[in-house]
């Protein structure tokens, strides 16, 4: 029993991990909290199923869904957070501003589609296979698989690539990487680029998990993911990792031992407790503050 | 030697001093006779409901205008003071203002123990234990069902007598409620604001290691900054409480911190004229803009981002262009001869 609602933990970790990617490396650079970014995730999920609905083909429907959300993150980066930054303004402009962005999605989702729960296809066949008497449907396998994938790719992107590069200088001081020739409004929108499109795919996996979709869903998810994004230690992307992961499986076992009720909570108890016991998370750098 | 000293003019009280206490006057008259004007129910619940949130964004403006802290979780202040009331008027037949002032105090413990957090946690991380804090709240409601009946929630919540009237909505007395709360947490404000505690959260504000420097003891006046909002949320939610007349634990969201933190921005953080102007754009915009549907929070979303561009401030967040209000002490140890220490004190005002 609790090794099962262990494994559903760690499917559901492995997809916060994804939407925590994106709150972790946007704040790495800006210090800033996406308010915006759960509104990103639910967009993505909402623009795969109507995709899908056009019958273009799963596949196709879903890659192109992920491409809208990472160009929407551009979007949202050019024309709201950009000016901002050029005018230096304080960093509780910025976070209403994500505020502002995040009403704007969801209420134009909301517009647009409904406000109704609408059933999501599965994206993995029905199934299940059995590991030393535990069954794991396909549909959880696929998600880890998926979601270990992809943030192995990421953390290539970041570490190997020189694009990779000059995001690590602009998140280590955004000034000097201004300095050495390196284009931060590019990166910049580059990571919102790549936040967008984990998030669409975190998205279309975990309305799969649940079978539904719709445009409130950004909310809590949001939420629990930046909570995760935390825990580990915000900018670190292994951190997101282990944050998401600490997320998901608490969630499944405090639904089990306690209730489903506890579910909601329990991330952000363990926010705290570790935001007391140690502030940076943990993976955190120690930042330093000259004065 | 004492000659010179005088030559130095003081400011004298600008001449559109009068001209602010007459409007403030005939504001007050205004306020009072508005329910006269003979509004709709429907139009007086939305005038209560802007004076709740006027006062909770004053409450918020106490953190975030003065003190410099953000916090995300006011929400479950005002569901602290909205639970504790309610509970105790309908369960134990407790008298409505006893157990406002109940609820008050309860809120206060809470601010207590939020403020105490900011020893170790600064800035972004403070605000999301707040966020935290407001979320932990609504799962104690749910959780909590023999007291707060859980996801049910509370209906038919009793309207309070005073001295045998009613303070109904459609008599206005709620309104008179919602406005004496106002105009108390308003001149709370303002003394609050020019007293030695709102110069102490106005240096933590600047410049916190340097305030160290100066001998303040922020952590003291960083919790007194919560309790100070969390108090005054908690009444605000009584209130609020009464004229929703049901609350359950969705009254209480995330969205309802953000929409409060939304108006002190909006409106000019550190000023109290600003909560006015926030609350009235931002409560009544999704009222008056029905006929938008979903469109009308769209709206709303629209009006943060642009304001936020071109308008970081706020509406009414001008800095005061008056000169610094010296007070008959420092007068007298200027004539004395302490002069320098004065005129540094002139030319320092934020």
């Amino acid at each position: 029993m609790i090794v099962q609602q262990i494994f559903n933990g760690l499917t559901l970790g492995m997809s916060y991990a994804l939407i925590a990617v994106g709150y972790s490396m946007v704040f790495g650079i800006l210090r800033l909290v996406n308010f915006s970014h759960g509104a990103i995730y639910a967009f993505g999920a909402n623009i795969v199923l109507l995709l899908v609905s056009l019958e273009l083909g799963i596949l196709p429907a879903i890659l192109l869904g992920i491409l809208f959300t990472g160009i929407l993150g551009i979007v949202i980066d050019k024309l709201a957070l950009e000016p901002l930054r050029k005018q230096n303004a304080a960093s509780i402009t910025s976070l209403i501003t994500t505020i502002g962005i995040s009403n704007i999605i969801t209420n134009l989702l909301i517009a647009f589609l409904g406000s109704q729960k609408k059933s999501f296809p599965t994206l993995f066949p029905d199934g299940s296979i059995t590991i030393l008497n535990f069954q794991i449907t396909y549909t959880q396998l696929g998600m880890f698989v998926v979601s270990l994938l992809l943030l192995v790719a990421l953390m290539l992107i970041v570490n190997k690539t020189t694009l990779g590069l000059a995001m690590r200088a602009s998140e280590t001081n955004i000034k000097a990487a201004k300095l050495m020739g390196v284009n931060v409004n590019f990166v910049i929108s580059f990571t919102f680029f790549l936040g967008g499109v984990s998030a669409a795919i975190a998205g279309a996996l975990i309305s799969s998990y649940y079978s539904m979709a719709y445009p409130n869903m950004g909310y809590m998810s949001g939420l629990k993911a930046f909570s995760a994004a935390v825990l580990g230690g915000i900018g670190s992307l292994p951190g997101a990792i282990i944050g998401g992961l600490t997320v998901g499986i608490s969630e499944s076992l405090a639904a089990t031992f306690f209730g489903s009720e506890f579910r909601d909570s329990v991330a952000f108890v363990i926010l705290i407790i570790v935001l007391l016991i140690r502030p940076r998370g943990f993976f955190g750098k120690k930042e330093i503050k000259k004065l | 030697m004492k000659k010179l000293f005088s030559k130095f003019d003081f400011p004298k009280l600008p001449k559109n001093d009068k001209l602010k206490i007459v409007f403030l006057i005939l504001a007050l008259t205004f306020l009072i006779a508005l329910p006269f004007f003979g509004f709709s129910n429907y139009w007086m619940n939305n005038l209560v409901k802007v004076g709740v949130y006027i006062v909770l964004a004053l409450a918020l403006n106490i953190l975030v205008g003065y003190t410099g802290l953000v916090s995300l979780g006011q929400a479950g202040f005002v569901a602290i003071g909205a639970y504790t009331m309610t509970v105790l008027v309908k369960d134990y037949q407790v008298n409505f203002f006893v157990s406002v002032l109940i609820g008050g105090l309860i809120a206060a413990i809470f601010g207590v123990l939020l403020g105490l957090p900011s020893l170790r946690v600064r800035g972004t991380y403070l605000t999301l234990i707040t966020l935290g804090f407001g979320e932990i709240i609504r799962t104690i409601i749910i959780v909590w069902e023999p007291v707060t009946s859980g996801p049910m929630g509370i209906r038919n919540i009793p309207t309070p007598s005073l001295f045998g009237l009613e303070l109904s909505l459609s008599n206005g007395g709620l309104y008179y409620l919602v406005l004496a709360l106002l105009i108390l947490v308003v001149l709370f404000s303002h003394f609050l604001f020019r007293s030695k505690t709102g110069r102490a959260f106005r240096a933590i504000k600047v410049d916190e290691p340097a305030s160290i420097m100066m001998g303040i003891n922020t952590t003291y006046y960083k919790t007194l900054a919560f309790v100070l909002a969390a108090v005054i949320s908690g009444l605000a939610g009584s209130i609020y409480a009464i004229q929703l007349g049901y609350i359950d634990q969705n009254t209480f969201t995330f969205d309802m911190s953000t929409l409060i933190l939304s108006i002190v921005i909006l409106g000019g953080m550190g000023t109290i004229r600003g909560m006015f102007i926030g609350a009235i754009i931002l409560v009544l915009l999704p009222e008056v803009s029905r006929a938008l549907m979903a469109y009308r929070f769209v709206l709303y979303g629209v009006i943060l981002v642009i304001m936020m561009r071109f308008r970081p401030q706020g509406i009414l967040g001008w800095k005061p262009k008056k000169p610094y209000h010296v007070t008959k002490n420092a007068r007298m140890l200027f004539e004395q001869g302490h002069g320098e220490l004065v005129k540094l004190n002139i030319s320092n005002q934020e």
